[in-house]
């Protein structure tokens, strides 16, 4: 257990999420595939910051604030996460409302 | 002793690790839209482990409380409110070249992390030295310190972001 496993496991999740957000037709399997993706930059960010310190004691910065710096950005990654599940799903409901359909193929209307 | 504990860890991990994945290749690759969302809670209590692995205690208790429990049930939600209209989540027309486009790039990607001489700056320190820091510094309230001072404006932000979010929803689903 290292920093170069947790950065491949984060890729692969990421990349599995890419490649659903891709190929899927569904709009909230695409909407999760987005989610999968979002936890994986937090796991990156956070093993980053917790095996690669940027650690400097000239500009007065201390160790662990150094060591908490990702998984501040973690914390702000899950919000923005959070707003975009929102209103991803308020979409969806509209989607479905407007169109009987939840497939991302069927919403076309601005398509020449 | 030492090492016991060292391999336990190991094993712990491998063992999550592996759940979650496969979770999450089964969250795109089922054809029910449910049953994926049950394998996203799962990924997402991988996650909630692997931070507890990391050290990262109260990120995992937010990823908890946060995605397990509120962003997994607003897409079981959606699930169930679109349930009389789906037909299953099929996948589209792309399925082989970005299988092989994506493939590429997370090869690439692998082989970088994998060749790159990381400057593992812990690994010079001790684990005492190192439980040490998390132990006698207390992590929420530098979390706290550093939200509300070095990373003010992006939490305030962030804030303004959020807000706008639930009322963009609300404006959304709106039946007029």
């Amino acid at each position: 257990m290292g920093l170069q496993q947790f950065l491949i496991i984060g890729a692969i999740i990421f990349f599995i999420g890419l490649f659903g957000s891709f190929t899927k037709r569904n709009t909230i399997v695409v909407l999760m595939c987005i989610e999968l993706m979002f936890n994986a930059v937090n796991l990156t960010a956070v093993a980053m910051s917790r095996y690669l310190i940027p650690y400097s004691s000239v500009n007065g910065s201390g160790i662990e604030e150094s060591i908490l710096t990702g998984q501040v950005f973690s914390i702000f990654i899950i919000t923005i996460a959070a707003a975009e599940i929102t209103v991803g799903l308020a979409i969806v409901i509209v989607l479905v409302r407007n169109f009987k359909s939840v497939f991302v193929s069927d919403a076309s209307e601005l398509k020449y | 002793m030492e090492t016991d504990t060292a391999l336990i860890i190991d094993i712990v991990f491998w063992v999550i690790a592996v759940c979650t994945i496969v979770s999450a290749i089964a969250v795109v690759v089922l054809k029910d839209v449910f049953r994926s969302a049950l394998f996203l809670v799962v990924t997402f209590f991988g996650i909630a482990g692997m931070f507890l692995l990391l050290r990262a205690e109260f990120l995992a208790m937010v990823q908890i409380l946060l995605y397990v429990g509120a962003i997994s049930v607003l897409i079981l939600f959606a699930v169930v409110l679109t349930r009389d209209v789906e037909q299953g989540s099929p996948f589209n027309s792309y399925l082989v070249p970005v299988l092989f486009v994506s493939g590429l790039i997370l090869a690439g990607v692998i082989f970088v992390i994998t060749n790159t001489d990381w400057n593992v700056s812990s690994a010079d320190m001790t684990r005492e030295q190192m439980t040490a820091i998390f132990s006698e510094t207390s992590v929420l309230g530098n979390i706290a310190g550093l939200l509300i001072t070095k990373y003010v404006l992006a939490f305030e932000a962030v804030s303004v972001v959020l807000l706008g979010a639930v009322i963009g929803a609300l404006a959304l689903v709106r039946r007029r």
